[in-house]
This record gives structure tokens, sequence and C-alpha cells, in this order.
């Protein structure tokens, strides 16, 4: 119920949640389905995980749709941009804890699992009886080769690039900020979509690393610890900027709607956020990924 | 009542933090339910040697199913009802900041739950026991060998989605909704601890969520983490996992210490002794919990420099937490106390979540833990600190608010039965398991030596009635839910606190123009 005599707006009841829950159970559901039921390996039916799927971005659709009508209304408070703030905050924050995750993974595996294998500490045992002959150095895919013979991906050539481009179009997305402030629409619309076309080349460029890794480097997710953390890694920070590029361009086109003003703008300021996070995630696999090898 | 929605839909739809909280409170309530069923049938197999009632592998089933529901599916989720309920209540908010994400948070549960359960009922012989066998914990490579892991697997990713989403309106909520004047000092203990809660819950669900997804990849995409021929390492699997678990473990208490913290004050009729203290000593604890979690693992074979610091640093805990049990004693000094139902279940709380603490320092001790490890005695110091510690918590704090939420008083003979049915039941239940675990009986198997067939068929007679009581409480509940002497707003003598000015029963919307705190 909205209530003339408050303030803060307390949405009527809303029917997207549940679609949204409907969307996760079928599509994780489904996939967890088609993973254990496929025949020899393959994966099985995923017909039920792609409803899933779909319901989920039917809702996404559907939930933003009301939140920008709602906001285009001037519903929101400053208050309810302040719980918003806080919101999409904490939120990127859990999001940093999923990457320390696999961060905390290389590590260790760097640090202690690999070397252990080759003996440091008290392992000389483990190493000389188990796994003799291996030397631990990273990359590695292991003492038992995991993957078969393989060539690490060096930092120079399209890694470096590819930060050059994410770096530039940090750049972008704040000259495209400063312009919202200032009022200058189509300049915000320019640096929205340098930042959008900056992304979908970064993301065309990893595309074309993982395809030479897999043919000419026979580097693929399979080979040991280095292609998991590789592929994991640089796999799970690439989708980030795919769901932070398709923010962007909702921003584009809400930019190109007019929907922003000077003043209001949090779902803009939100989307930068998540990009920037973005950002600073790739600064941390070029370092530990590709560059200290 | 034509102020709000009426039949499923509301329930479906709402965006009410009452609504949400209460059916949270009533999933934690079904959870309970289903996982105690599940220790109960751990209990009768126990209940002597050999084999009688179900296989091995279902009982580590039970085992698995049992830990994981009660954590994830009643003790979690009733925090989140209680949190829902109260926290506007007590800070003087309209609702919850974020209202219909309030509602996503909830509804997710439900469709987890049915996830994780679910491979129960698929193929094979159901006796055999089709779910996930593999302990609360999960640990790698047993769990990789299961069959249907996917489905445990995005089970957790669900909760964790919940959880997360729970938690980021929780703060939001509480640092941006309180009303005028509601300093952060001057809030609530209750709303501090579950302010700690969900920065906790942000902090470490993501850390799960990641550690699942490893264990994804390696068994469907041929990853390594947790493979050493690939240079991984099964134990980097505990690692991550604990990383997750032990502040895990204070989520769950936090907010028990927060209602306890509400109750004592109420019936010692004196405000809370060191409220600055208990403050900063949560965030102690939930600073240090991040920094222990190895203790977990002292036999896991780590070099000599972690167990010392992993062990130094277990045993700083015990300081903000004495700090804690010091305060609720301190409260209770010299003040005019009365044992209303709340306050039973608050000081049962103190006594005996100390217990839990003292073995917890004792497991803490390496060389201690090297015989303790993996005994029933770890099975009877974490139940003393989630069952009389987080769930008597929980159960007090029912009785404490109940009433503000039915505006009836529940029937005040019987919860005194179901007290004190359950104290010295719950102590028959647990306190022999410390003598099990001293003398070597292990955890998890359903067959054991002769020499442990006394204390198992006591603790299992102290189970069969702490569960049954337990049916006592459900009628109490909704006795009271349909009627009974009608409360005040105060509802207890001079109880302080903005949830208490508010009418009783609590009316659909609170605080719609806020209070001024002075």
């Amino acid at each position: 119920m909205s209530h003339a005599e408050g303030s803060y707006y307390l949405p009527e009841p809303s029917h997207w949640p549940l679609v949204g829950s409907i969307g996760l159970f079928l599509a994780t559901g489904g996939f967890a389905y088609a993973l254990t039921y496929g025949v020899d390996g393959a994966l099985g039916n995923m017909t039920v995980s792609y409803i899933g799927l779909a319901i989920i971005i039917f809702m996404l659709f559907g939930w933003f749709g009301t939140v920008i009508k709602e906001s285009m209304a001037g519903k929101y408070d400053s208050q309810v941009d302040s719980s918003f703030r806080m919101g999409m905050i904490w939120f990127i924050l859990s999001e940093v804890m999923f990457f320390a995750a696999f961060f905390g993974a290389l590590y260790y595996m760097r640090n202690f699992s690999v070397p252990w294998l080759g003996g440091e500490g008290n392992n000389a045992m483990t190493n000389a009886i188990l796994h003799e002959g291996f030397q631990a150095v990273w990359p590695t895919n292991g003492p038992g080769n995991v993957g078969g013979d393989y060539e690490p991906m060096p930092a120079t050539g399209l890694p470096l690039w590819n930060t050059i481009i994410l770096l530039t179009s940090g750049a972008t997305l704040t000259w495209a900020h400063h312009a919202l402030k200032a009022g200058k629409n189509s300049q915000l619309v320019l640096g929205l979509f340098l930042t959008v076309v900056l992304g979908i080349l970064f993301l065309s460029f990893q595309i074309y690393e993982y395809g030479h890794a897999y043919n000419d480097l026979n580097l693929k997710l399979t080979t040991g610890a280095y292609g998991t953390t590789f592929f994991m890694l640089t796999g799970f920070h690439g989708f980030h900027v795919f769901v932070g590029a398709t923010m962007l361009v909702i921003m584009l086109f809400r930019a190109m709607k007019g929907h922003f003003t000077a003043e209001h703008h949090f779902a803009f300021e939100a989307s930068a956020w998540y990009w920037h996070f973005v950002d600073v995630v790739w600064l941390g696999l070029f370092i530990f990924v590709y560059w200290l090898i | 009542m034509s102020d709000h929605p009426t039949g499923i839909k509301r329930w479906l739809f709402t965006t009410n933090h009452k609504d949400i909280g209460t059916m949270y409170l009533w999933f934690a309530f079904t959870m309970l339910f289903v996982g105690g069923a599940m220790a109960m049938v751990i209990r009768a197999e126990l209940f002597e040697p050999g084999m009688q009632v179900v296989n091995p592998n279902f009982f580590n089933m039970m085992t698995t199913l049992h830990g994981l529901i009660m954590v994830f599916g009643a003790i979690m989720p009733a925090m989140v009802g209680f949190a829902n309920w109260q926290v506007p209540l007590m800070i003087g908010a309209p609702d919850m900041a974020l209202p219909r994400m309030n509602n996503w948070s909830f509804w997710i549960l439900p469709f987890a739950a049915i996830m994780l359960v679910a491979p129960m009922f698929m193929g094979g012989d159901f006796m055999d026991g089709q779910g996930p066998a593999f302990g609360w914990t999960f640990y790698e490579p047993l769990s990789g060998q299961y069959d249907k892991l996917a489905f445990f697997i995005f089970a957790v990713h669900l909760l964790g989605f919940s959880s997360i989403m729970g938690a980021i309106n929780i703060i939001a909520t509480i640092l941006n909704m309180r009303a005028p004047g509601m300093t952060l000092m001057k809030m609530p203990l209750f709303v501090w601890t579950w302010l700690i809660t969900a920065f906790l819950l942000i902090a470490v669900m993501p850390v799960l969520a990641g550690v699942v997804t490893m264990m994804l990849t390696d068994k469907y995409f041929g990853t390594s983490f947790f493979d050493a021929a690939g240079g991984g390492d099964p134990v980097l699997f505990q690692h991550v996992f604990w990383f997750f678990g032990h502040p895990e473990v204070y989520i769950m208490i936090l907010p028990a210490f927060g209602i306890v913290s509400q109750i004592i004050p109420t019936f010692a009729r004196k405000p809370l002794f060191g409220y600055a203290s208990m403050v900063y000593a949560t965030a102690a604890i939930a600073f240090l919990s991040f920094i222990v979690w190895a203790h977990h693992m002292f036999t896991v074979g780590m070099p000599a420099a972690g167990e010392l610091y992993f062990m130094y640093a277990t045993v700083m805990i015990a300081v903000p937490t004495a700090v804690k049990v010091f305060n609720w004693t301190a409260t209770m000094w010299k003040g005019s106390m009365t044992f209303e139902v709340p306050m039973l279940w608050a000081i049962a709380f103190v006594f005996l979540f100390t217990i839990g603490g003292f073995t917890g320092l004792m497991l803490g001790v390496v060389p201690v833990d090297f015989q303790y490890h993996d005994t029933y005695f770890v099975v009877a110091h974490f139940h003393y600190v989630l069952v009389t510690g987080a769930l008597f918590a929980i159960i007090g704090g029912v009785y404490y608010w109940m009433p503000k939420w039915t505006g009836n008083m529940f029937d005040i003979t019987l919860a005194k039965w179901h007290f004190w049915v359950s104290t010295i039941s719950v102590n028959i239940l647990f306190f022999p398991q410390h003598f099990l675990g001293l003398a070597g009986m292990p955890r998890r198997i359903p067959d054991y030596a002769l020499q442990f067939a006394e204390f198992n068929q006591i603790s299992s007679i102290g189970a069969f009635i702490f569960g049954g009581t337990q049916l006592l409480f459900l009628y109490i509940i909704i006795k009271c839910i349909k009627g009974g002497d009608k409360v005040s707003d105060e509802v207890w003598e001079d109880a302080k606190g903005l949830e208490w000015e508010v009418p009783s029963p609590a009316p659909y919307h609170t605080h719609v123009t806020p209070p001024t705190v002075k």
C-alpha cells in the first residue's frame, strides 16, 4: 500500500519476485537435470533450463520496467534513492567476495598445493614416492600432466590490449557521467556508446583469445591447475563484463530517451559502479593470472 | 481487516515486512519439524548398537540433510523472520527498505528446499538413500562421488542468493530507515547484532557459492580445484568451505545474542549492562570469525605454524564472548527479576550456551582437538551452541514478541511445561554425548561398539522427549494465534523500545509517520 502520509515509497504487492523464483528454480533445476541425466557424459535435455532462463529475462524486463516507471513518475524521494545506493554497493561487495574465493584458490594452488606436491616443507617423500620428478613451477597442469602438454597464455599481446581497452572504457564512462551532471545529453549518449563499443571489443578479443588457447596452445579448462584458474577467473570476469555491458546498453537507450536528469540518474551510476568494479577485477586478473607467471 | 489484500495472493505477492516475517517464521518452523524428524531417525538407529531402522547410506543421508535443513532451513530463516518483523518496529521504520526484494528473498527459499530434498525421491529404492549423504560439510572428494550433486549445488546457490538479498535489505533498512533521533548507539541490541550479521552474510555467502561452483566444474567440466593430479588439493575445499563456515556459525548465533539482550533487561527491569561493550564485542566476534576458519581442520595436516596461529586466534574469541556473558549476568545482578516465560528461555540460554562455549574452547586447543576431532564431543559442542543457544533464543524470542504480533497472551502454563520439559530433555539428549566423544565414539556412524550403548540410549530417550515436546510448542502457537487474554500495547511490565509503543496486535502498517526518539 502506498501511503500519502508517509514519504517513503512502499510498493504495492508484486508478482515479479515469485516469477523470478520460478524462473530460477526451472533454470537451475533444469540444468541440474541435464547434468545428471546426460548420456555418456553429454549434457542432457536443457529445455526446462532454457524455459527458466526465458522466465528470468521476462521477469527482469517486467521488474525493472516497473521500477523505471515508478522512478519516472517521481515516486522515489532521496531516502529511497539512498536505499538503492546501499543495495548496489553491498551487492557489488558480495560480487567482490565471490571473486575473492577464486583468487584465493589461485593463491592457495600457487603458494601451497603445487609447492607441496613438488616436495616443499615436510612433503619430500610425497614428492619422491607419489609424484616422482614433478617440479613445482607455475604455470602447471600438475603431476598428472592433466590435459596434456600446453603453452601458457602470454601477458603481452591481446591481454595487454584488453587491459588498455577496459581502462579506456572506464575513462569514457566517467566522461559520460560528467556530461550527465553538466546536462549535456548528446555527450552522455556518445560517452555511453563508446563505452559499450569498447566493452564489446573486449569481449570479442576474449572470445578470440579462448579460441587461440584451445586451438593453438592446447590450453583448456581441463588443463590442470593453470587451465582451471585461467578459465574460471577470466570466464567469470567475462560474464560480468557481459552483464555490465548489458546494463550500459540499457542506460544508453534510456539516455537516448532522455530519462536522466543531472540530479536523478541512479540507474546510470549503479551501472557505472558495476563497470568500474569489473574493471578493477580485470586489473587483478591481468597481474595474477597473466603477468606473474 | 480490509487494509490489506486477502487470500493466497496476500502471501505470494506481499511487500509487507510483517507478512514476510510471518512466512519466514512458519517456513523455519516447518523445516524444524522436517529436520527434527530426521534427527529422530538418527537417534532411533543409534538407540542400540547394530543396524535396526535404516541402512548406513540412508543414515548418512539423514545426518547430512538434518544438518543442512536445520542450518539453512530452520535457524537462519527464523532469524531473518525476526529481523523482518522486529527491525522496522524497533527502529521506527514504515517497512523494510526494499520491500519487493524482501519478498523475493523469502520466495526463493521454498524452491531451494525442494531442490535440496528432491533427489531423495529420484530413482532407485527410497530406503537406499538417494539424497546427498556426505555430511553437511560436503567435503571433497567424497561429495564429488555423488551422482546427483548438481541438484545439491544449485540448492546451495539459491539459498545463498536468498541470504545475500535478505542481508542487503537488512543493512539498507538499518542504515537508512531509522526514525529521527535513533542514532546508531541508541539502537536496540537486536538491531545491532543483525546489522553485523548481515555484513557477515554478504561477505561469506558468495564464498560458499564460489566453493560449490568449484565442485560443479570439478565434477562436470573437468577442472582440477580439488584434484592433486592437476595441481589442486582436496584440502583447498576445506579452506574455502570453512572460510564461509566459521562466520556462518556466528551468523546463526549473533542474532540469538541480540534476542537474549532484549529479553533479559525487560525482566530484570534494568537497562542492558555495558551496552557499548556489547556492540563492540559483537563486532569483535564478527571480525575474529574471518581469521579462525582452519580450527575446523586441525587434523588435516597443516604446517605447525598454521596450527599455532589458528589456535591462538580461536581462543581469542573467548574474550568478547565472555564480555557478553558477563554483561547478561551483570544486567540481572540486583535487578527486580521476574521469571516470565521468555526470561526462562533467556536464562537457560545463558547457562547452556556457555557450556557450549567452554567445550568450544577445549576444541580450539590443537593437541586436545587431535583427540576430540570428529567425535561425539564435537556433536555435543555444536548442539549446545545451536540448540540450547540459537534455538532456545529463537523460542524465547517467539514467546517475547508473539503477544505483540497476535495481540493475545499465550497459554502460560503450557509454555512453562514446554520450557521445563525441553530444558531437561535437551540436557538428557546432548550432555551424555560429551562422554561418548571423550570415550572415542566417532560422529556420523550408524553403528557403534557395545561400550557406547548406555549413553546412546539415554541420549536417544532425551531426543524423543525433546522432539515430541516441540509439538506442544506448535499447539501453544496456534492456540495463541486463535485467541487468548488480550495484552496491552506494552505487553510486558515496563518494557522499553519502540515495538512496545505500537498497538497490540501490531497493525498491518506501523510507524507510517516516523516516531521521534529522544
